[in-house]
């Protein structure tokens, strides 16, 4: 009887050891490629070479950083990113905010086809789009500035949707509260439904940011001069003038452009992390 | 009042995606270039596409290939690690945590940093085969492997956020029905397919349809690490569209044609899932 018991708890005793082996695995797994480029973009070119690879670097180094800088005029690449980013999380929470609501709290003719046309957009690729954009942009002579790319995105179905879903959980009695009080229709989007649906806002504009953050198709059609092309088309830049591929120069340019993506989600990733997994069901 | 809250959003949408979308069809009929005048060549476009020239199947083919592998693996290693993940401790959470981190992060630099890791000279995966006495591999450009490659990225890219989705699926099952099953002493895999299975299997029709959808658009992994190469051994829909109607003397009608059938296998797959799948789906 005593050895049965011990040798149950052995058994559970090397399952849990594995599983926890086989976790440590996974975090190397996911987390290992960032600290690689991290320690490659603090090594010079013939420290990046070496066989084997060194884990650190073997001589510390910024000059990969400086090359950055040097070859490109960085700071124009990052103005662009932080214009159309800022721009498209704007517009798109001004339109997309009074539609949601009005999809929500009204009745209206049409109403149907509305939403179902927003449905619709939001399974429409910009992947197909683009040709027809890019004429569209062409002859409006906006391609040497940086509406083509924040004006497209103005209204973004799959923001109206879900604050739509979320408007909706707001119990009709306080609103008719609100409205008894008089409150206009202003107000009361402002003062009751935003900060209801607070999460769901959070998570639409943090879907917008690493959305216009991270896009490369769409700018890469939809400009044809340096001046208004964003971070993520910049690395491409480091590569190409370049006779062997500079690895070190590379990863410093995707750092520069992955710090602030991964800076907000180390300071709000519990945030993130719930809203996701529950917007995710819904 | 509704109306004035709704027409900017209707406004932009008719705009900048349902006219454009009407345009792409009608140019798909013709001959057209941006330069010289519009021709009307009635289905010339689709007939070469799917039958005169051959590099538009081979980047069809590619694209389905590529699609069936992460769909597969995607939900495939999302339901596993959700299961094996469930319980809410301190090291779970940590590792959903850093699975999720790449979701963020953009496409073109999960790109660069595994071309990185991929490099056939000084790469660290061939370093690693050569410390376990391996021969080199030579990954993205090896014209078989290279598609995997890529199939390799997306996966690790998005899984932690399917992951998080299944979670979530998971912990909306009641728990007395779970606990039903254990007092009757169900064994595990029939727990898990008489009851886990079907009871989240909604979420997880979404997920194929959100990543059958994803995946058939790819172009930024593709553009960065193989620019559809070697050969055309990784050319997808999006890039061929990309190429013709850029690259190639701006074939606008016709690259208009390729990608009104990728609309449409996209619409097909849609609807296909939906009257397919969704009647062996419980809802609850």
């Amino acid at each position: 009887m005593h050895s049965k018991y011990t040798g149950f708890k052995l058994r559970r005793l090397a399952v849990s050891g594995i599983s926890f082996t086989f976790k440590l695995f996974m975090l190397v797994l996911f987390l290992f490629p960032f600290y690689w480029m991290i320690v490659t973009s603090f090594k010079t070119y013939g420290g990046s070479i070496v066989f084997p690879p060194t884990l650190l670097p073997h001589t510390f180094t910024l000059e990969a950083f400086e090359q950055v800088f040097t070859r490109l005029n960085l700071w124009n690449y990052l103005k662009n990113s932080v214009i159309v980013t800022v721009a498209v999380i704007v517009i798109q929470t001004l339109i997309g905010v009074p539609a949601a609501y009005a999809f929500s709290r009204y009745s209206f003719k049409g109403r149907g086809i509305m939403l179902a046309l927003v449905m619709a957009a939001f399974m429409v690729p910009t992947q197909i789009t683009f040709i027809t954009v890019y004429i569209m942009m062409s002859k409006l002579r906006w391609l040497n500035t940086l509406l083509p790319q924040i004006v497209p995105f103005g209204a973004s179905a799959y923001g109206i949707f879900l604050l739509r879903q979320a408007f909706m959980q707001v119990p009709t009695d306080i609103i008719e509260a609100a409205r008894l009080d008089n409150a206009g229709e202003i107000k009361i989007m402002t003062r009751i439904m935003l900060p209801a649906a607070k999460s769901s806002l959070m998570t639409v504009t943090l879907f917008s940011f690493v959305g216009s953050w991270n896009s490369y198709f769409w700018p890469l059609v939809m400009s044809n001069a340096e001046k208004v092309r964003p971070l993520t088309l910049a690395i491409e830049r480091l590569k190409d003038q370049d006779a062997g591929i500079n690895w070190p120069v590379i990863m410093a340019g995707n750092m520069i452009m992955v710090l602030p993506v991964l800076l907000i989600f180390l300071l709000m990733s519990n945030k993130i992390i719930s809203s996701m997994g529950y917007r995710g069901i819904k | 009042m509704p109306y004035v809250m709704v027409a900017p959003a209707m406004t932009f949408l008719l705009v900048f995606t349902f006219y454009p979308l009407a345009n792409l069809v009608y140019l798909s009929f013709f001959r057209y270039n941006l330069i010289s005048d519009k021709v009307f060549i009635g289905l010339t476009n689709y007939r070469n596409l799917l039958f005169v020239k051959k590099d538009f199947i081979q980047a069809l083919k590619n694209t389905a290939l590529y699609s069936f592998a992460v769909v597969f693996f995607t939900i495939l290693l999302a339901i596993l690690f959700a299961l094996w993940l469930e319980k809410d401790s301190k090291i779970n959470r940590f590792l959903q945590k850093s699975m999720f981190t790449p979701y963020l992060i953009a496409m073109v630099s999960t790109a660069y940093i595994w071309s990185w890791m991929f490099d056939v000279d000084s790469g660290l995966l061939n370093a690693a085969l050569a410390f376990v006495k391996l021969s080199p591999l030579r990954w993205l450009n090896d014209s078989s492997l290279a598609i995997w490659c890529i199939v390799i990225v997306s996966v690790w890219k998005s899984l932690g956020y399917y992951l998080l989705i299944v979670l979530a699926s998971l912990k909306s099952i009641p728990s007395e029905i779970i606990e039903a099953a254990e007092l009757d002493n169900t064994p595990w895999l029939r727990k898990f397919f008489r009851i886990i299975l079907p009871m989240i299997s909604p979420q997880i029709f979404f997920l194929l349809i959100t990543i059958t959808i994803s995946s058939f658009k790819v172009f930024d992994s593709v553009r960065v690490m193989t620019n559809g190469g070697p050969g055309n051994a990784t050319d997808v829909l999006v890039t061929y569209i990309h190429r013709y109607a850029f690259q190639m003397n701006m074939r606008v009608g016709y690259a208009s044609a390729a990608g009104s059938l990728l609309l449409g296998i996209l619409m097909i797959l849609t609807v296909f899932y939906f009257r397919f799948a969704g009647r062996r789906v419980h809802y609850q």
